[in-house]
């Protein structure tokens, strides 16, 4: 599929306009990368449910298993700006695998930030390189958008922690070697909870079936269940308490990544839609000279741009810690996440018959971005944390 | 003694996979205002090859070179975040750049190798918009060092370059000495992909600017190019029934 090399032709939509050289330069090879790497092999790790541990170990090679991890601990430390080019040029290769990546970036850069020496010098290494892999688990059967009701437990015994829980819709999970799991160490609610890494094999860290899911399927789902769960106390990343803090402080950046993901993906959507107006005939000619179908790409490419513009600004606000940075980071999620949804609904709409058809990449693309609105915070919490920032005597 | 540099030479071509060249309205040549340009695919497998000469300790500096606009600095970056250690940008913009043929660019590049000692200049075989395939010969020629081109396989033995060549007829095997100039066949290797850190440090990289009267060149073209067509629309066909049919239509027409 040649689509990427395609892509510089659409001139309003560049995804390299305002960027430094520097940055182009890692979009150029994160362009390449997806086209060569992942794009030929997006829909068979779709539909055979592959978790490609060796292609996300050559983007590792690449510098990207920590792109804004400390050099010192082998990350790239790169920018949040950086970041989101980056993610937004692979997800053109394949949406989910690239959200995996994310994901274990996020999880990487919680260790990076708020672990100690022995324990950043313990893990990043290894997920630098993706010889192992990381798992975030935040969320439970029970508590989804009310993160902070959680109510898997930490109990201080002697040098470990016992915990006994279990956490739901796990990316990763089963499959992967490193988990950063929030627990209850103390009281109810935010303060009350704590942030440990599980190694895999750890006695009592057992996995839930593999989910079936609608996308995301080149990346394993499972629960993971904690039963009498023995975590050493040195495995704790920051202070007790402190979980709640970690865990949202990771979610900014996991955030303008996800929305990241749907850029990529909307752009992709545009120059699919775009190419298949010009190539299909109905009455006479191409698709092309229909006002209607023009002034939808045009509607199509405007937001794909106005969402692009909103995240690369929330990306620079979370990079200089902005006061604003949270609402903003939200805001991009928002935003970015519904209009990428919508633009690729579009363009399977305008393929008519054919964009159902698996044969066809756009219904990839929007099945995979679905969840994008869901995940990382609902979009409708995102909405919640904006209010209360407008709303609040600060704001 | 193992050599000091070599000179890797890139070319910015008109981007590949580009489904739509227009020619100008004047004829002078094809449209390449907004066109997407890039480093010559044969040029990067150049650079891949110097990149792992230098890994195998057989040299100690690898010098990206290329003549052009200021938009060539991007393809040394490229060539630096490949891993080449510092890059020399010979200005050439406006008619003299719409003039430039292989052989301006064979006189600089020459000129260059000799200045900077180089042991090895490697390009690419041909690059990709015009297919002259002339500039390493010529660089070769003017420097009176042996050339290995097309080559498939490189392999440095002491003083002298081992090359295997893609032929028509298949593969020659041919043993240089160095100096030489060597041009890249496709088969040669895989171009890496430059790392995220790579693309930073190449930030640091020094890339030297100079003009070719600096080098004293003489750009003049001895080529004057008359026309730019696009090729003519092929014609439909006939269908013919028998053997003798066609004979006859082929006779009717003069090509038999």
């Amino acid at each position: 599929m040649k689509l990427v090399e395609r892509m510089p032709r659409l001139q309003s939509c560049q995804a390299a306009h305002g960027l430094s050289d520097e940055q182009k330069e890692f979009q150029k090879m994160a362009f390449d990368f997806a086209a060569h790497e992942m794009s030929p092999h997006m829909a068979e790790w779709d539909e055979k449910e592959i978790f490609p541990v060796e292609t996300m170990r050559k983007a590792a090679q690449l510098g990207f298993g920590g792109i804004y991890v400390q050099p010192e601990v082998g990350g790239s430390g790169l920018s949040r700006l950086d970041t989101s080019v980056i993610f937004e040029a692979l997800s053109t290769g394949c949406v989910s695998t690239t959200a995996y990546i994310s994901i274990h970036n996020m999880c990487n850069w919680m260790i990076d930030t708020f672990g100690n020496t022995e324990q950043r010098e313990k893990f990043c290494p290894e997920l630098c390189t993706m010889d192992k892999f990381a798992s975030y688990c935040l969320t439970e059967p029970g508590s989804g958008s009310d993160a902070a009701s959680l109510l898997t437990t930490a109990k201080l015994e002697g040098h470990h922690y016992i915990l006994n829980g279990s956490k739901a819709f796990i990316s990763g999970g089963g499959d992967t070697d490193v988990y950063i799991v929030m627990c209850r160490t103390g009281g109810k609610g935010p303060k009350g909870i704590s942030c440990v890494v599980v190694e895999k094999d750890t006695p009592g860290l057992s996995f839930g079936k593999k989910e079936k899911k609608v996308g995301w399927n080149s990346q394993p789902t499972r629960a993971v269940i904690l039963e009498d769960c023995h975590v050493p106390v040195t495995n704790r990343l920051g202070q007790e308490g402190q979980g709640f803090n970690i865990a949202m402080r990771g979610l900014n950046g996991g955030r303008i990544n996800i929305a990241s993901c749907s850029l990529g993906a909307a752009h992709a959507c545009v120059q699919l839609a775009r190419d298949h107006l010009l190539v299909r005939k109905q009455f006479g000619e191409a698709l092309s000279n229909n006002q209607f179908l023009q002034f939808k790409l045009a509607e199509m490419a405007t937001k794909l741009v106005a969402s692009r513009l909103l995240l690369r600004e929330a990306a620079v606000a979370l990079q200089e810690s902005r006061s604003d940075a949270v609402s903003l980071c939200s805001m991009a999620k928002l935003f970015v996440t519904d209009e990428c949804f919508n633009i690729c609904n579009q363009a399977l709409q305008m393929h008519g018959g054919y964009g159902y058809l698996k044969d066809y990449a756009v219904q990839q693309f929007v099945r995979d971005i679905r969840v994008h609105q869901i995940l990382e915070g609902t979009n409708e919490v995102m909405r919640m944390i904006i209010a209360r920032s407008l709303l609040s005597e600060s704001g | 003694m193992s050599p000091a540099s070599v000179f890797v030479c890139l070319s910015l071509t008109l981007l590949s996979d580009y489904p739509v060249i227009r020619v100008k309205p004047d004829h002078s040549g094809v449209v390449t205002d907004g066109v997407k340009h890039s480093m010559n695919p044969f040029c990067e497998i150049a650079v891949e090859e110097a990149v792992k000469l230098k890994e195998k300790k057989f040299i100690k500096e690898v010098v990206a070179v290329s003549c052009g606009p200021t938009q060539v600095t991007e393809t040394i970056r490229t060539a630096l975040a490949m891993g080449c250690d510092r890059g020399i940008h010979v200005e050439v913009s406006g008619k003299d750049y719409e003039a430039m043929g292989p052989l301006q660019i064979a006189k600089i590049f020459a000129a260059l190798a000799k200045k900077e000692e180089a042991s090895l200049v490697i390009l690419g075989k041909q690059a990709i918009d015009d297919d002259c395939n002339q500039t390493g010969q010529m660089t070769a020629a003017l420097l009176d060092w042996p050339q290995g081109t097309f080559a498939s396989e490189v392999t440095i033995d002491g003083e002298k370059v081992k090359v295997v060549r893609e032929i028509d007829g298949g593969l020659e095997t041919i043993k240089i000495s160095m100096p030489a100039v060597l041009t890249a066949d496709l088969r040669l290797n895989t171009p890496r992909y430059a790392t995220l850190p790579n693309i930073m440090k190449a930030k640091k990289k020094k890339i030297a600017n100079m003009k070719p009267a600096d080098l004293g060149v003489d750009m003049v073209s001895r080529v004057e190019v008359l026309r730019v067509d696009e090729p003519p629309t092929r014609l439909a066909g006939v269908k013919v029934e028998t053997v003798d049919d066609l004979v006859a239509k082929l006779k009717a027409n003069g090509t038999i």
